[in-house]
């Protein structure tokens, strides 16, 4: 089946199979390996994009047919003309990651959670991160930088 | 794993849908939110040959009243009810269920009404949409049929959809003067499924008697189970201490959970009378009666 998905502002052309999951999808036909697939059961969250937008999703848990006609962002980009976007800059200041490879999930659950609500609380950050898993448990200085790239987007 | 092959088809109206769902008959299967189909298919639970994709279909996600109803679409989300103030305001028992349906991200994506058709034993808004006595609205090809939460929840994984047919609709009634609901549960994690949980809607009439009672329990048995003798127990009592203690007993009474590494059965059966304890509790804080912890 064709598929025309917009990824990061550049448009896409593929065709799959159906069952072609979305986060197989974007690392294995798009390229973009920035998207981790981690318990590959919808429980972890290291695979989250945004779609259209503002919308959180499992990439594990979705078609990539389900995607046709709709826009997505993932960890890529994030990163505007070689300058780190707030949410990754706090990452980088706050040490908001230990091995790394729950970050792209982490940063696009917070992406999505940051345009609903600019200025959460903590127990909303904590809220909102709960279906992503730190294996390092790093989940303080994961929490202290979403409130700084919040506290940075709106100051 | 990859789920097994199945042929696509995108509706972009219900009667493309039921067109669909007519043509493939048992075979196919309505794809909402997936987030339930999808794991499934994937551990090979589930191998629908045909998925009917009903998220382009325009106007099936909404959230609003009429006829003094809530009327929540297929298409309408988990989030979607979390993030309402009509629901925040209006249908508390709701808005608890809302915000603790799998974990957050799972909820941008999950549907109401998938969740009904999955029909988990230990999926959540079976348990409210049974104290809040729900109705589903079911419709083919040749029509449309309204039932009953109690004659539509059939049995694990299982509901009363029938060959060509798709819900299309869930309808939760208005709470009136005096009526006020709660949801709690217990699970290991964010996300996890429920250990146990339960549901209570409650109205009171003006001299502060009970006049009408829902209760429900969910992962407590193979489908979410109405306690109808707790119910029967608290429609016209004066709300107490003792009433709440009796309602729980007949939760546990009912209550018929499988041992697993969430707890034993005695565990369970046990949370069945805490947990409609505390629903009670919230519920009757929520119409200003305290006291009855």
């Amino acid at each position: 089946m064709k598929v025309s998905v917009t990824v990061n502002g550049t448009a896409y052309e593929r065709d799959v199979e159906p069952r072609m999951l979305l986060a197989y999808f974007i690392r294995e036909s798009l390229g973009l390996t920035g998207t981790h697939v981690g318990c590959d059961s919808w429980r972890c969250g290291c695979c989250v994009v945004v779609l259209d937008g503002d919308r959180a999703v499992k990439s594990c848990t979705m078609f990539a047919v389900q995607a046709d006609g709709h826009e997505i962002t993932t960890v890529e980009g994030l990163e505007q003309g070689g300058k780190l976007h707030p949410l990754q800059q706090a990452f980088w200041d706050c040490h908001g990651l230990q091995c790394g490879y729950c970050t792209p999930g982490m940063l696009m659950t917070s992406y999505a959670l940051l345009k609903h609500n600019a200025k959460p609380t903590e127990p909303e950050i904590r809220e909102a991160i709960s279906g992503n898993l730190c294996r390092c448990t790093g989940y303080q200085n994961i929490v202290k930088s979403v409130q700084q790239a919040a506290a940075a987007e709106v100051g | 794993m990859f789920p097994a092959a199945f042929d696509y088809q995108r509706a972009h109206s219900i009667d493309e849908a039921l067109d669909a769902l007519a043509a493939h008959g048992d075979d196919a299967r309505i794809l909402a939110g997936g987030q339930s189909l999808i794991p499934a298919m994937r551990f090979r639970l589930a191998r629908p040959s045909v998925l009917v994709d009903i998220n382009s279909i325009a106007d099936l996600a909404y959230v609003r009243e009429a006829d003094g109803f809530l009327l929540v679409g297929a298409g309408a989300r988990d989030f979607a009810l979390e993030t309402s103030p009509l629901v925040d305001k209006k249908y508390p028992l709701l808005a608890d269920v809302s915000a603790v349906v799998a974990d957050p991200v799972v909820r941008q994506m999950g549907t109401v009404v998938g969740s009904l058709c999955h029909n988990d034993p230990a999926g959540d808004w079976p348990v409210a949409a049974l104290a809040a006595r729900a109705e589903l609205v079911l419709r083919n090809k040749k029509g449309t049929r309204t039932l009953a939460i109690d004659d539509f929840l059939v049995d694990s994984y299982s509901t009363a959809v029938a060959e060509g047919e798709m819900a299309i609709e869930v309808r939760f009634p208005t709470p009136g003067e005096r009526t006020a609901g709660s949801y709690h549960k217990i699970e290991r994690k964010v996300g996890d499924f429920a250990t146990a949980s339960a549901a209570a809607r409650i109205t009171l009439n003006a001299d502060g008697t009970i006049a009408k009672a829902g209760i429900a329990i969910g992962a407590l048995g193979p489908k979410a189970l109405r306690v109808s003798a707790a119910e029967k127990l608290l429609e016209g009592a004066k709300p107490s201490k003792d009433l709440i203690a009796s309602a729980a007993r007949e939760a546990e009474k009912i209550a018929d959970p499988s041992p697993d590494n969430r707890g034993s059965i005695e565990y369970k059966k046990a949370m069945a009378g805490v947990l409609v304890g505390r629903a009670l509790v919230s519920a009757f804080e929520r119409l200003g009666v305290g006291g009855l912890k």
